[in-house]
C-alpha cells in the first residue's frame, strides 16, 4: 500500500505541478494583483486599494455594457443555433445517398482556426469587393460594418451561426441515432402525428443531448474572442465589445492590471457559478429521465 | 405513400444543398481571392478564376516572415501535443488504477478549466512570463497550451483507459515487470487508438490558439494564427496575401478531418455526445 502511494504521486506529479505552475499560481496572482492599484506608468506603480477595484467594477458603465452585450449574444446565438440544429438534425434521420459528404461539410467549420473564419468573413464582407455588400447594395442597402453598429453586431451572430450550427446538427444527430426504436413504435401505434411524436417522445428522450449542447454553446458563445477581434476588433465604437474583448482591450490600452485582475477574477468567477449551476441541473435531469 | 417518401427525399436533398452551400461558400470565396492580383481583386466580385496567382503565396512565406511563423507553429503544436501526451498518459494511469484524492471531481475541473475565458488569464501570464524570461519563446507557449489540453487529454484519456481490463498489467506486475514496463508494453500499445485520438484533438487546438500567442509573443517565437491577425494594416492590406495565409492555415483542419471526423464530435462534447 505504501508503495502505491508512492508510485501513484510519481505518476501524477509531473502534471500537477504544471497544472499548479501554469493553471493556479496566475489564479492566485489575479487575487493578490486585484486588491491593488497597479499602473506601470504611474509614479508609484502599485499601491493597496483593498476592495476598491471592485467597487469601481460594479459601477462602471462600460463594462456592464459589455457584460450587457455579451449576453445578449449568448441568448441570441443559442436561441437560433439549437432550434435551428434540431430542425435541421430531425429531418436528417432517414438515411440517404451523400450523407456521409454532407457530415464531412459539416466538420469543416469546426476544425478550422476561429482567427481564419474571422479573416474568411472580412474577406466576404468586406465593402469595397466583398459579395455580401454588392448583394445587399443590388437591393439598396449599404452594408459597411466599419460605419453600421447593428450591422457589425448582427454580422458576428451570423459568424458564430455559420461556426456552430454544424456542431449542433452533428451532436443532435448522433444524439438521434443512439435513441431507442420502442417508443416511436408505440407512438406510431398510437397514432401519434408527426409533430406530436416529435414533441412527446424525441424531445424528452433528447433531452440530456440537448442540454449538454446548450451549456457547451453558453459558454464558449460567453467566451467569443478570435473571430470577434478579427471581424470588428469590438467596433464600431463598442457596438460588438463583448466581455473578453472588453478586458482584452482594457488590458492592451489602459494597462491598469490591478482593475483588470478584479474584472479577470469576476469573469472567472461567474464561469465558475454558471458551470457549477449547469452542471448540476444536468446530472439532476439526466438522473430523472 | 411512396410519392410521399419522395417528396421528403427531395426536400432533405434540398435542405442539404442549401447548407452545404452555405457552409462552403465563404471558404471557395477565401481560395478565390487568394489566386488573384491587386488589380483582380478589387475588379468586383466575380465567382469564377481561372488564372492563379502564386505570387499570394510565395511572397508572405519565402520574402517576409511568415515561413518562419508557420515553422513555429508546427513546433510549438507539436511539442505541446508531446507534453500534454506524456504528461496525460501518466496522470491517466494513476487516475484510472489507484484511488487519487479529488478524481472524483476531476470532471468539474477540466470542464472550468476549457470554458473559462482565456482572457481572464492575460494579465497574470504577461506578468509571470515577462519575469521568468519566457515572453516571446517556443517553449513558453508549449507550457502554456497545457492548461486546457492537459486536463483535457486526462479527460479523454481516462475513459479508454478504463475500458483496459486491469487484470492485464496486474498480470504483468505480478511477473516482475516494472510500472514503466507495464505502461510502455501493455498499456500504450492498448491506448493507441484513444491516445492518436487525443493527440490529433490538441494538436488542432494549439494550432488554432491566438490570444495567448497575441499577448505573450512579439517576434521570435509568433505563430501563423496571429501572424494572420496583423495582416489587416493602416496601410492597406493585401487582401491575396492575407487569404492565401488564411488557406495554408486551414490546411491541418482538413487533414485532421480526413483522419479523425468521427471523433471530433466526442472531442467537442467531452465524451458526453458519441458518433
Amino acid at each position: 500500500m505504501k508503495e502505491d502511494k508512492k508510485q501513484v504521486w510519481g505518476l501524477i506529479a509531473p502534471a500537477l505541478f504544471i497544472m499548479i505552475l501554469i493553471g493556479v499560481i496566475p489564479v492566485l496572482y489575479i487575487i493578490y494583483l486585484s486588491a491593488f492599484k497597479y499602473n506601470v506608468f504611474a509614479k508609484v506603480p502599485m499601491r493597496y486599494a483593498g476592495f476598491d477595484n471592485f467597487r469601481k467594477l460594479v459601477f462602471d458603465p462600460d463594462f456592464l455594457k459589455s457584460l450587457r452585450l455579451g449576453l445578449t449574444f449568448v441568448a441570441l446565438c443559442c436561441g437560433i443555433e439549437l432550434p435551428l440544429g434540431l430542425f435541421i438534425a430531425n429531418l436528417l434521420t432517414l438515411n440517404f445517398k451523400g450523407k456521409g459528404i454532407f457530415r464531412t461539410i459539416l466538420t469543416l467549420p469546426l476544425a478550422m482556426a476561429p482567427i481564419t473564419i474571422g479573416s474568411m468573413w472580412v474577406l466576404i464582407t468586406n465593402p469595397d469587393f466583398g459579395p455580401v455588400p454588392f448583394l445587399f447594395r443590388k437591393i439598396g442597402i449599404e452594408y459597411n460594418m466599419g460605419i453600421s453598429a447593428n450591422q457589425a453586431f448582427f454580422t458576428t451572430i451570423l459568424v458564430d451561426l455559420w461556426h456552430w450550427t454544424p456542431f449542433v446538427v452533428l451532436t443532435f444527430m448522433a444524439g438521434l441515432s443512439s435513441l431507442p426504436n420502442q417508443p416511436y413504435e408505440a407512438a406510431l401505434v398510437d397514432g401519434a402525428t408527426r409533430w406530436q411524436t416529435f414533441r412527446y417522445v424525441t424531445i424528452p428522450l433528447l433531452k440530456p443531448v440537448i442540454l449538454t449542447t446548450l451549456f457547451i454553446r453558453i459558454m464558449d458563445t460567453f467566451r467569443v474572442f478570435d473571430e470577434v477581434w478579427m471581424l470588428t476588433s469590438g467596433g464600431p465604437g463598442t457596438a460588438t465589445r463583448y466581455v473578453s474583448i472588453h478586458l482584452v482591450r482594457l488590458v492592451l490600452q489602459s494597462m491598469e492590471y490591478g482593475y483588470s485582475s478584479a474584472m479577470s477574477l469576476f469573469l472567472l468567477y461567474l464561469t465558475i457559478i454558471i458551470c457549477f449551476f449547469l452542471l448540476t441541473f444536468i446530472s439532476s435531469s439526466r438522473e430523472a429521465a | 405513400m411512396g410519392g410521399k417518401k419522395t417528396l421528403r427525399l427531395f426536400f432533405i436533398y434540398l435542405v442539404c444543398i442549401v447548407i452545404a452551400a452555405a457552409t462552403l461558400f465563404p471558404i471557395y470565396w477565401m481560395v478565390v481571392v487568394s489566386a488573384r492580383t491587386k488589380l483582380e481583386v478589387f475588379a468586383g466580385p466575380r465567382l469564377i478564376q481561372t488564372s492563379f496567382y502564386t505570387m499570394n503565396y510565395y511572397r508572405p512565406f519565402f520574402q517576409d516572415v511568415y515561413g518562419r511563423y508557420l515553422l513555429n507553429s508546427l513546433i510549438i503544436a507539436s511539442g505541446n501535443t508531446l507534453l500534454v501526451i506524456f504528461l496525460a498518459v501518466l496522470a491517466t494511469y494513476a487516475f484510472s488504477r489507484f484511488r487519487v484524492p479529488g478524481s472524483n471531481n476531476l470532471f468539474f475541473w477540466t470542464i472550468t478549466n476549457r470554458m473559462a475565458p482565456p482572457a481572464v488569464f492575460i494579465v497574470p501570464f504577461f506578468l509571470m512570463f515577462t519575469r521568468l524570461g519566457l515572453r516571446d519563446t517556443q517553449f513558453g507557449l508549449i507550457l502554456l497550451y497545457c492548461i486546457s489540453n492537459l486536463p483535457f487529454a486526462i479527460w479523454l484519456l481516462k475513459g479508454m483507459m478504463d475500458s483496459i481490463p486491469r487484470e492485464l498489467d496486474e498480470a504483468a506486475l505480478i511477473d516482475g515487470c516494472s510500472l514503466w514496463g507495464v505502461l510502455w508494453n501493455v498499456i500504450l500499445p492498448l491506448a493507441k487508438p484513444g491516445v492518436m485520438v487525443t493527440a490529433i484533438l490538441n494538436w488542432i487546438f494549439a494550432w488554432n490558439e491566438y490570444l495567448f500567442a497575441a499577448i505573450l509573443t512579439s517576434v521570435r517565437a509568433r505563430t501563423i494564427t496571429t501572424g494572420l491577425a496583423e495582416f489587416v494594416t493602416v496601410i492597406g492590406t493585401n487582401w491575396g496575401e492575407m487569404a492565401a495565409v488564411s488557406v495554408i492555415c486551414l490546411i491541418p483542419a482538413v487533414i485532421f478531418i480526413g483522419v479523425a471526423q468521427k471523433h471530433i464530435i466526442a472531442g467537442l462534447t467531452f465524451g458526453a455526445v458519441k458518433d
